[in-house]
């Protein structure tokens, strides 16, 4: 009887330890379900308050506005910058011309919805930072449509006035001259700062590394260029003190 | 006797098999215990540090001089360094390493951050019997460098890195907000700049700085841009305000005060220099440094670790040389209510360690984090930007006070405004202050900061500014930082609040109970069969 009892208390024992790690595994797993589930209510709220339908701005329209102005605008999603506390960052683009919407309020389920082409309404606060343009406080939703834009090449308005013109827009650069290469933290891991040249003039490009990652090709190819190198480069027409092209794509002339 | 013997170990393993805390020590700081004999000599370790700069490179090559010259030392550590430029990423980062388990071994960060770190239990290591250990601590018989004694690391700074009187920081480099003023144009505009700055005077020139020329320019600078007065930490610039008319913002134990009376008028005055836009802020218009050499701002405030921006002959900058104009830079502390009791924040990272399994690697850790405070890397970093050393030991050393006499022998190593501005601090350090420190206190700075970024983007909206608005800017924030779910009275060390019971537990100790009934059951029946 006493070793049977025994046995039963090793035997209960192993059940019910064992039971408490399956389980907590089981709530956690819970907890995500309850959190979809109100996120799903919450959308079935706004639903119902739908607001009116807001006019859409003409990309001209949109340039025309004040800083600081309410604008509404449809473009489609060209690049995806980051994702932080619910908050996205996106390149924008359509036939006229380009946005940057900077943390417009996003859910990280949201955000995977977000391709290469996919269109979307932006309403939110026309704004200058350090002379990029950019929509900020802003909110979206996904529309019908799809459209990817191809790179335009821009080398010939290098120190013009017309550069400005196509501001975050997708953009070539043909036959520059790699004159310096320098990352943030002074290692891989964050962004690399990349000055090219053009008939002897230096201009400021940079890999944006929440834009690219590090484990991407244009990362690790420019992270290897050297001063000389002559390279064609593509990427989104950023702006910070200047012309400061957040490079996507690098070729390194043979 | 041997069958009760395996009856009553099984009870103690089932009682036990719910434990799995690490070392299985209690989560209070109190009890937290680190056994610094298990560090081996002879034994590799592999630390991580995550450590932030000021987007400064020659603060990462003086880490990495840190990490070289403590290898040297001590052959058997070995540290892997990851830079960061944000104090909100590392601590995103941490956050999100505490649920797998993965933190960094030694950290750069605030005592806000250090609150909310330590309510997931003993993740952060109490370092006050660290410091005092005979052989490891400050100053211990076992070190194999120089490293400071308690009553050598400034007191007050020190103090800065205490939660609920247990030590969880170390101070490393101390700074405080500075103004840096373009006396050229204030003189210009026909004011003189006083003995003490005051808010009322950076107001008044502010607007004075707004008039135009006929051509649409500004009369001041003959350009189409001038934010007169641009705050780069509206977190710090409400909290100051707050603090300088000894005005409510948050108690000791956590109650949230912020959103009283005087908020309301710092608000309203914010309003009325946003709606002339004399005043701007960082993250709305970017870096006050760039308007400021740029002669289209004339009031900056900013760290004194962001001193070496500051300026037309700064050693950093972000705009090109043909944009730079020529003007007279002046460093002053930030400005003040009542300029008889002048008070500003400190600031400036600290160092903490992070709980391991192993408590060898935790000293391993410490080692470390107290080789940061050798004169070699404290003088070195210290002279990267406007901070100072945190140790006594190298402020009276030779060596940093050769460098502070050489204020602006060149634009470099001893550029003069970043050189003002460590001596600002030094001259000052008695009337800094710092908020205290509990689990949501850094919630309760961002919606202290975040006020002021609404009024402002509020007011260039079109929106009016009045006090039924500024109610809701208090709910906005509120409910943004979720201030609402901070617990006053429930100071650090906050033990978590991990909801219901789960499921496992509840069934471990319906097993417990279980067993003892039926232990009690067969107690009861062996004893009748006995009689």
């Amino acid at each position: 009887m006493k070793k049977f009892l025994s046995l039963i208390l090793a035997l209960l024992m192993c059940v019910f330890a064992f039971v408490a790690c399956v389980a907590d595994v089981d709530v956690d797993e819970n907890a995500s379900d309850a959190n979809l589930e109100a996120d799903e209510v919450e959308e079935g709220e706004a639903d119902v308050e739908a607001e009116p339908e807001e006019k859409v701005m003409t990309h001209a329209e949109y340039v025309a506005a004040a800083l600081d102005d309410d604008v509404v605008v449809d473009a489609y999603v060209q690049g995806k910058q980051s994702w932080w506390d619910n908050k996205a960052t996106v390149y924008l683009q359509d036939e006229e011309g380009a946005y940057f919407a900077y943390e417009m309020a996003c859910s990280e389920e949201d955000y995977a919805l977000l391709e290469k082409g996919t269109h979307i309404k932006v309403k939110g606060y026309k704004a200058e930072w350090s002379g990029e343009v950019e929509i900020v406080d802003a909110t979206f939703e996904i529309i019908e449509g799809n459209f990817v834009a191809e790179a335009v090449d821009a080398t010939a308005w290098l120190g013009t006035d017309e550069l400005i013109k196509h501001q975050n827009e997708l953009v070539s650069f043909k036959g520059m001259t790699v004159e310096n290469i320098s990352f943030k933290n002074d290692q891989p891991g964050d962004d690399i700062y990349v000055t090219l040249s053009k008939d002897g003039v230096n201009y400021e490009f940079c890999v944006e590394f929440y834009l690219t990652g590090t484990e991407t090709e244009v990362y690790q190819t420019v992270s290897a260029l050297e001063q000389g190198d002559v390279v064609d480069v593509e990427g989104f027409l950023y702006w910070y003190e200047g012309p400061n092209t957040h490079i996507t794509s690098i070729a390194v002339a043979e | 006797m041997m069958k009760k013997l395996f009856v009553l170990l099984l009870l103690s393993l089932l009682v036990f098999s719910g434990c799995h805390g690490k070392k299985g020590v209690p989560d209070d700081g109190e009890t937290f215990h680190v056994d610094t004999g298990s560090f081996n000599e002879e034994k590799n370790y592999e630390i991580t540090f995550w450590a932030k700069n000021d987007t400064n490179v020659a603060q990462t090559a003086i880490y990495e001089k840190a990490i070289a010259d403590f290898e040297e030392l001590y052959p058997n550590i070995t540290v892997k360094y990851k830079p960061y430029t944000d104090y909100r990423r590392i601590y995103n980062d941490v956050i999100t390493n505490i649920a797998t388990d993965t933190t960094p071994n030694v950290c750069i960060t605030y005592p806000d951050h250090i609150a909310t770190y330590i309510t997931g239990g003993d993740t952060v290591v109490p370092l006050d019997a660290l410091m005092a250990d005979e052989n490891y601590g400050l100053g211990g018989k076992k070190l194999r460098f120089v490293s400071p004694q308690k009553h050598e690391i400034v007191e007050k700074f020190l103090q800065e890195g205490k939660i609920s009187g247990t030590q969880y920081a170390l101070p490393f480099m101390r700074s405080t907000e500075a103004c840096y003023i373009n006396k050229t144009f204030v003189e210009k505009l026909g004011f003189e700049i006083p003995e003490n700055l005051t808010w009322d005077f950076v107001w008044d020139v502010s607007e004075a700085a707004m008039q135009k020329d006929d051509n649409g320019n500004f009369a001041v600078n003959g350009q189409k841009v001038m934010i007169p007065f641009i705050y780069k930490s509206t977190d710090n610039m409400m909290i100051q305000m707050l603090y300088q008319q000894s005005a409510p913002y948050a108690s000791e134990n956590g109650e949230v005060l912020v959103f009283n009376d005087y908020t309301k008028q710092i608000l309203m005055d914010v309003a009325t220099h946003a709606h002339s836009r004399a005043f701007s802020t960082f993250k709305i218009s970017s870096y006050p440094a760039n308007f400021l050499n740029a002669g289209q701002c004339i009031f900056a405030v900013d760290s004194t670790a962001g001193a070496t921006w500051m300026g037309k002959d700064a050693p950093n900058c972000d705009i090109s040389e043909d944009n730079i104009v020529d003007f007279e830079t002046v460093i002053m502390p930030v400005p003040q209510y009542d300029t008889e009791n002048p008070k500003m924040i400190s600031q400036g990272p600290s160092v903490c360690v992070f709980n391991k399994e192993d408590d060898g690697e935790v000293v391993a850790a410490w080692l470390f984090t107290q080789f940061l405070l050798t004169n070699d890397v404290q003088i070195a970093y210290s002279q990267t930007e406007g901070y100072v050393p945190v140790t006594h030991m190298a402020q009276n050393s030779s060596e940093y006070s050769d460098y502070i006499s050489r204020e602006g022998e060149d634009n470099d190593l001893y550029y003069d405004i970043k050189i003002k501005a460590a001596k600002l601090l030094s001259e000052n350090t008695d009337n800094t202050f710092t908020t205290p420190v509990f689990n949501g206190s850094a919630d309760l700075r961002s919606a202290a900061g975040e006020m002021i970024e609404i009024v402002t983007k509020s007011v260039r909206r079109g929106q009016t500014v009045n006090e039924k608005f500024i109610e809701g800017v208090f709910d906005e924030a509120s409910s943004l930082y979720r201030l609402e779910s901070i617990e006053p009275g429930l100071s650090s060390p906050k033990k978590a609040d991990f909801g219901p019971l789960p499921t496992g537990a509840k069934a471990l100790i319906i097993s417990l109970v279980s067993v003892w009934i039926i232990l009690i059951v067969y107690a009861v029946a062996s004893s009748k069969k006995r009689r």
